[in-house]
């Protein structure tokens, strides 16, 4: 392939969603994985619902993330897998590394698309010993799926986000009975009806409690939990520590793009662009987790933006930082607003909630509200709100005027 | 499951080294080049499964060892060893130097005997500091900071690389390992020890007990009694992200009390920042758990040290078991039965001092048998920060921990060989997969594929449908 004009890091819905569609309008673009495969995070989610929104077909994890890829590369993207991106320079120069040792790629514009991982047992310091058999989904998912493999017979489930759940169906795919599900808050994360799953697979849900200790020197030989009744042990086998989810910035650490520290991932503008405009980014990179579909199309309004980069036709690089000015707003994407042009990919905010909230959601600007919406909402549960074209210069901030 | 391991390297040896720890493994080396023929006895899967599993990972001068100590000798002398030998064995160095701080009117007003210690002990360069002194040396340091010295020969060292390259190089030059091979029992006949384990019968001229946590039942087991206790001490670490590393240049050490060396924060030598470890006594030898609490008390310590932690990421957290005893000294001792050396209670320094320990070892052995006259010095792999990595060179297979950077050649290289392991454990001390930010959620799938079959412990049963 000649010098492409766009790099793509990452070949998850995001990444390939905007490859295709770039590849599509004419472009040159290389997609560059780490992975052995294509496809990112759905390669080893073997259950449905995938591929609605871009086949309108009901289908596997692993079946769509190949569709995707062919469709990628039918469109004219180049892929290469097992090629690691170590660092990026500014102005689009991307240092990778492969079999053959480490290189360095330039392109006029690199899309980040890297996607989120789940928080690991040790960042939510559970305590007790470091037995193997401590899972995250996505681990429990790969030996599951792509290798055929039982990590375990018996383990609890911490955890009660919707990715819990997948885990439940991954443990019912290999024959594992997990023997509980655990969730420190009062009631489960995600939309209740995520319940039945658990109910039919006979697994009890126990809300208000949490791991105290994992025991066992080299595999798990049981938990002790903490519950409203005292503590309590279960004769586990293994832990599935599920959700938390968090961008996986490791490129952005140690680079010259700014980061946004209630996001985790990069600030970006309306358009996707970094604070380096050489740089885009998509996905669930920016803000924890959306729907495959989701970031497919995310990648797919990007892929425009980067269209009109390429033949110089976006505004100059600006806008004002918006600063979360309330204690149960999370995170917001993007975190830097300009005025506003139709056909922005970002022209909604993106929210989250750090604790359950319920009034006006309301973007503030100079005393003025710009734009406000009715919020009756929990944590992890998707919240937005249309941002405004006109906007002043003074500080941008998002708040809650919360009813209690 | 040590394939490496075999059975016919034979039953019959000049040295026998009870125990692969860092002391073992140095021991192995020592005897080893100075022409014994020695074997390594390991009760566990893989090497370095005792107290050599979770330290903090420092190289110490000896700044502030008992005066006159034998431990004080051997970390002198270990340390000048390493600096000696690590080239040639590919270990690496991060010269970070380290600064003992006062936080109180009380511990500033020790800070003058410890600067005469420090002399005493022959560590000649330490500098007092001033509390703004400190902060322009380390702009991260809390203003709560009081006063300080600076001791720049302290420096990090990879906890792991140091032992796994002292018994590689005993094993290049003639020495045999046998793991999964406990030693029960002893009998000493004519000028030999019959030693009855798990594996069968091996005997040798000389015995060296360097059992760590277990050193008081190998006593025992080997010559009837013991002359000390193990009073294991726990220590639990706090390891953040490697966003923090850039917060503190120097290994920051409070002012020791007669029980500990007390909470440190500093750079580790792949790059993250730790804070640890505690001191706690327990009885059980093998278990050390973590414990939320006291892990969050750490990053409250850390937070008051440098207050522009908080908020980062943890990475992982660990604890490790200390073999200490009654007494603060290294219980090596050698009148306990004839060619039979106990080598116990290496405490809490036995990373910095292991290379020196061995040598005072074979200077008590009085044996005299011709040392090596060329031997052979294998190179490990530099996982560490101080030099290049395998990533970085052709043919490393591609990336299999993302996080780390590890390599599948990496991998495979861990597998095998003289000193192949046998354990997720010992893959991971050797290569870091899985230790990094994501602690496996990408790489675990591509591991448990990698290591089927490999395994003493498997990570999964095998393929279902
Ligand atoms: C365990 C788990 C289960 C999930 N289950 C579902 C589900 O059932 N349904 C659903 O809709 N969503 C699910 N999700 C959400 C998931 O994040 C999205 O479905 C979707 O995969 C996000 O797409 P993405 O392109 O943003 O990132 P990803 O799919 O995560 O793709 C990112 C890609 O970037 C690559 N990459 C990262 N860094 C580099 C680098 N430095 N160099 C080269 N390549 C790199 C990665 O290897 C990966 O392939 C799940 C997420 C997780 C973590
Ligand atoms: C929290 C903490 C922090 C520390 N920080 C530092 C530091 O910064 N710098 C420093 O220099 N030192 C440090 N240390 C000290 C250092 O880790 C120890 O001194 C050292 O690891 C002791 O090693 P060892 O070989 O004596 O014992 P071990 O590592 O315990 O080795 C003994 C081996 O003998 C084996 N064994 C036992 N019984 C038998 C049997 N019957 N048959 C066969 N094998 C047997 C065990 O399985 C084990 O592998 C620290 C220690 C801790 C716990």
């Amino acid at each position: 392939m000649t010098e492409p004009e766009v790099i793509v890091i990452g070949s998850g819905p995001a990444g390939l969603g905007a490859a295709t569609a770039l590849a599509q309008a004419g472009r040159r673009v290389l997609v560059l994985e780490r992975e052995t495969q294509a496809g990112g995070i759905p390669r080893h989610c073997g259950h449905y619902p995938f591929g609605m929104r871009e086949f309108q077909r009901l289908l596997r994890g692993p079946d769509y993330a190949a569709r995707l890829t062919d469709a990628a590369r039918a469109a004219g993207v180049t892929i290469r897998t097992r090629t690691t991106v170590t660092s990026l320079q500014p102005g689009g120069v991307v240092e990778i590394t492969d079999d053959a040792g480490p290189s360095a790629l330039t392109a006029k514009v690199v899309l980040m698309a890297t996607g989120v991982r789940e928080t690991s047992r040790a960042a939510r310091l559970i305590g007790g010993e470091k037995p193997g058999g401590v899972l995250s989904t996505g681990a429990l998912q790969g030996m599951v799926y792509l290798n055929r493999q039982r990590p375990f017979r018996q383990p609890v489930i911490l955890g009660s986000e919707l990715v819990a759940f997948s885990a439940l169906l991954t443990c019912r795919h290999a024959g594992i009975r997990p023997l509980a599900m655990i969730e420190p808050a009062s009631r489960i994360t995600t939309r209740t009806s995520a319940r039945w799953l658990a109910a039919a697979m006979r697994v009890p849900i126990l809300l208000h409690s949490d791991i105290a200790a994992i025991h066992g020197r080299t595999r798990v030989d049981g938990v002790t939990l903490a519950t409203p009744a005292g503590q309590r042990d279960l004769p586990a086998d293994g832990v599935i520590v599920s959700g938390g989810f968090r961008p996986d910035a490791a490129l952005l650490v140690g680079s010259h793009l700014q980061i946004d520290a209630a996001s985790g991932g990069p600030v970006i503008d309306r358009w996707g662009r970094l604070s380096d405009p050489a740089y885009f980014a998509c996905g669930n990179l920016l803000r924890g987790v959306e729907t495959a579909g989701w970031c497919w199309s995310e990648g797919r309004r990007v892929a425009q933006a980067i269209l009109a980069a390429l033949q110089d036709h976006l505004p100059e690089p600006g806008g004002v930082r918006l600063s979360l000015a309330h204690p149960a707003l999370r995170l917001a994407v993007p975190q830097v607003v300009g005025a506003g042009a139709s056909g922005s990919p970002y022209d909604r905010l993106q929210v989250r909630l750090s604790r359950p909230a319920k009034g006006q959601l309301r973007l503030m600007q100079d005393g003025r509200i710009l734009a406000a919406t009715r919020i009756d909402s929990r944590p992890e549960r998707r919240l937005s709100l249309l941002l405004p074209h006109k906007l002043g210069h003074g500080p941008l901030t998002l708040t809650i005027d919360e009813k209690t | 499951m040590n394939l490496a391991d075999h059975p016919d390297k034979g039953t019959s040896f000049d040295v026998a080294v009870i125990g692969a720890g860092v002391v073992g493994a140095a021991l192995a080396r020592a005897f080893t080049l100075a022409g014994a023929r020695v074997v390594v006895l390991e009760k566990a899967v893989d090497v370095l499964d005792g107290a050599s599993k979770g330290n903090s990972a420092i190289l110490h001068t000896g700044f502030d060892a008992p005066e006159a100590s034998v431990e004080l000798a051997c970390i002198r002398e270990g340390y000048a060893l390493y600096h000696d030998i690590r080239d040639r064995l590919g270990l690496p160095l991060v010269r970070a130097g380290a600064m003992v701080l006062a936080w109180t009117e009380e511990e500033e007003a020790g800070l003058p005997a410890l600067i005469a210690q420090a002399t005493a002990n022959g560590v000649l360069d330490v500098q007092p500091l001033t509390g703004p002194e400190a902060q322009t040396l380390e702009p991260a340091l809390s203003r709560a900071v009081r006063a300080g010295f600076q001791v720049p020969g302290e420096h990090l060292i990879d906890p792991w690389s140091a032992a796994h390259g002292y018994l590689l190089q005993a094993l290049a030059n003639g020495a045999v390992l046998k793991r999964q091979t406990e030693v029960l029992a002893g009998r000493r006949s004519g000028d030999r020890w019959h030693l009855a384990t798990t594996t069968g019968d091996v005997s040798a001229n000389l015995v060296i007990n360097a059992a760590g946590l277990w050193g008081d039942e190998v006593d025992r087991r080997v010559t009837g009694e013991s002359w000390f206790t193990i009073r294991p001490r726990k220590g639990q670490f706090v390891v953040y992200d490697k966003t923090a590393a850039a917060l503190a240049g120097h290994i920051l050490l409070p002012v020791p009390t007669k029980i500990t060396k007390g909470i440190v924060v500093c750079r580790t030598a792949f790059g993250n920042l730790l804070v640890g470890p505690t001191a706690e006594e327990q009885d059980d030898r093998e278990h050390a758990p973590v414990e939320r609490p006291t892990l969050q008390a750490l990053m409250r310590r850390g937070e008051e040290i440098l207050p522009a932690l908080a908020g980062h990421e943890v990475t992982a957290v660990y604890a490790g078991l200390r073999p200490a005893t009654e007494e603060k000294e290294y219980r090596i001792r050698t009148d306990l039965a004839p060619g039979y050396i106990c080598v116990g209670g290496i405490r809490s320094t036995g990373l910095s001092a292991a290379l020196g320990i061995a040598e005072h070892v074979v200077r008590l052995a009085e044996r005299s048998h011709t040392p090596i006259a060329d031997p052979v010095w294998p190179r490990m792999t530099n996982i560490s920060v101080d030099g290049a990595r395998d990533w970085q060179c052709p043919g490393h297979g591609g990336i299999v921990c993302h996080c780390e950077l590890v390599t599948r050649r990496e991998i495979e290289a861990a597998l095998t060989g003289p000193l192949a392991t046998g354990s997720l454990a010992g893959l991971k001390r050797r290569t870091r997969v899985t230790m990094g930010r994501c602690q496996g959620f990408y790489c675990t799938a591509e591991l448990a594929r990698m290591t089927e079959g490999r395994l003493a412990q498997p990570m999964a049963e095998p393929p279902h449908d």
